[in-house]
């Protein structure tokens, strides 16, 4: 008997269908998958290490590059983590922001992935309507902070800026033209044949194994366990608002693409929830000891200035403790936890990095199955360089 | 299911080596002697009361003045009642060594490598403890206190003036 002859294929570092860096050497007998080792770190930029050297508010930047694809979710998550520490109760106008951004980097990041997932079956014309309206979303960033992707958004007790009305409109538009694409999206892909075969049973996992893997986000959600840090511990008033969480069942590609579909619906409603009810106030906290005051005060008010140069110098006391705070990232439960000793930085900081936990269950995801299916099943659990290496 | 009951609950069975109990901070904390520290969270994952079914994450700290400097911190979470809980325990430089995880939690596995990465703790039993994010042959520990972020030969800045 001869022994069976095994191929091995690298997949990866750079390759166009891992969208991003990270190689999977893996073990072919044909194209069915024996075995597949991971190797991750090649962006990998000491975050938790730089942390302890920074300020606060110089950390901000760091966690935009974490999950690129939705930056301000991370921006507002450190920035509640760090109020969470410093005992500030957001008002109602703040939350309510902070939720209408944070449901459209939420939307962003489910359309980039979902259509993706599209791409890798063979269809690129989704991608390319979704993409466009991605780009609204990055305007109204834009007109809010001036940043795009890496957006640096909001400050410690609020935003740096309100919403003008030319924010609202953007908004506003975007609520009414989104639905129009998204169901246009749907059909081209939800009841395709082609995309249906190529998904349905593609790299399943069942909720057992997916909570023992620490999943979190759409992927969890898509096993069939309703766990949403937003409605679970609830965090910017979340709990004012009436949504759903779509869950799947048999955590399948499919099931991971219909449960992000899902939640684009639900993060749309939240928006307009939010955006209908906005109540009335500052879009800000009366904490000037952590509140960067606005550039114009700073040229011209004694107070101000004071102010500025303390925070940016890091001189402002920050009490000392550890807490730990979790919002819903775009691809799952994005952790911060906090260890101050009174310091102008951090003593410890480590994120809590979804994709970094669930990424390893891909063997054990695609094992037996063939190559093609083990790519749209990578694209579909929502892989993000950025997040995995840190 | 409230603090006391587990607290009661963790004491009855493990009482010494529960070194600490701190319901200050934002989560319930236990510090435990390592010994117990698997034992303990097969107790706390598999009791029908308690069920602390889900790890959320683990990572490493390094406190250099204290007699036990390395530190392991988990975090798990009680899914069906939505409860967190806080376990931390400390070993020393001479003898980092911490029983794994692996086999209650799949998800440790990779948490494991990269607190082993980047404070050397050793998870004793794991099946493929070896570098994660940091290149192989890294010969220190970068995340360790001693190792400053800048180069310490620098002499454009003086850290005076910086308040650090």
């Amino acid at each position: 008997m001869n022994e069976p002859r095994h191929t091995i294929l690298n997949l990866g570092p750079t390759h166009p269908a891992t969208h991003g860096i990270f190689q999977n050497v893996l073990t072919l007998d044909g194209e069915k998958i024996i075995s597949t080792e991971q190797t991750i770190g090649y962006i990998h930029r000491a975050f938790e290490k730089i942390a302890e050297r920074r300020p606060y508010y110089q950390i901000t930047p760091l966690t935009d590059r974490l999950n690129y694809c939705s930056s301000p979710i991370n921006n507002i998550g450190w920035h509640l983590t760090v109020e969470k520490l410093l005992g500030i109760k957001a008002t109602k106008r703040v939350d309510y922001m902070r939720i209408i951004i944070m449901e459209l980097a939420r939307i962003t990041d489910h359309l980039i992935c979902n259509s993706v997932i599209g791409v890798d079956s063979g269809a690129m014309t989704g991608f390319i309507y979704v993409f466009q309206e991605r780009e609204k979303v990055y305007e109204i960033y834009e007109e809010l902070c001036g940043a795009r992707l890496t957006t640096n958004l909001g400050r410690i007790g609020g935003f740096e800026r309100d919403f003008s009305l030319s924010v609202i409109n953007k908004i506003r538009k975007f609520l009414d033209h989104l639905p129009k694409v998204l169901k246009e999206f749907e059909k081209l892909l939800m009841r395709n044949r082609i995309f249906m075969d190529r998904t349905i049973n593609v790299g399943p996992i069942s909720a057992e194994r997916a909570m023992n893997y620490g999943f979190t986000g759409p992927n969890l959600r898509a096993a069939g366990i309703d766990y949403d840090v937003r409605v679970t511990c609830p965090y910017c008033s979340y709990d004012d608002f009436d949504f759903q969480i779509p869950i799947g069942t048999s955590g399948d590609t499919y099931d991971r693409f219909c449960v992000r579909q899902g939640e684009i619906w639900q993060s749309l409603k939240l928006i307009r929830n939010a955006i209908d009810n906005l109540p009335e106030g500052k879009h800000f906290m009366d904490v000037p000891e952590f509140y960067l005051p606005p550039k114009q005060d700073v040229y011209n008010n004694m107070e101000a200035l004071i102010w500025h140069f303390k925070i940016i110098m890091g001189e402002v006391d920050i009490p000392s403790g550890e807490v730990y705070h979790s919002v819903e990232g775009g691809n799952g439960e994005l952790g911060f936890y906090l260890v101050s000793d009174g310091g102008r930085t951090p003593y410890r900081l480590h994120f809590r990095r979804p994709c970094f936990i669930y990424y390893q269950a891909l063997p054990e995801m695609i094992k037996g199955g063939v190559l093609s299916d083990a790519i749209l099943t990578m694209s579909s659990m929502n892989v993000i360089a950025g997040e995995l290496d840190a | 299911m409230d603090n006391k009951t587990i607290i009661g609950k963790v004491q009855e069975r493990f009482n010494e080596n529960v070194l600490s109990v701190d319901e200050t901070s934002d989560m319930l904390t236990l510090t435990v002697d390592r010994t117990i520290l698997h034992d303990l969270i097969f107790f706390l994952k598999e009791d029908a009361n308690l069920q602390f079914n889900f790890l959320t994450t683990l990572f490493g700290i390094h406190y250099p003045e204290m007699p036990q400097p390395l530190g392991v911190i988990y975090h798990l979470h009680n899914l069906i009642q939505n409860k967190r809980i806080r376990i931390k325990t400390f070993v020393s430089i001479g003898d980092p060594t911490v029983k794994t995880l692996t086999d209650l939690f799949s998800a440790a596995n990779w948490m494991e490598r990269e607190t082993y990465d980047f404070f050397g703790i050793l998870f004793e039993g794991h099946p493929n403890l070896k570098r994660i994010l940091n290149v192989d042959y890294l010969d220190y520990f970068p995340m360790r206190k001693e190792y400053p972020l800048e180069d310490s030969t620098r002499e454009d800045k003086d850290d005076r003036f910086f308040g650090r």
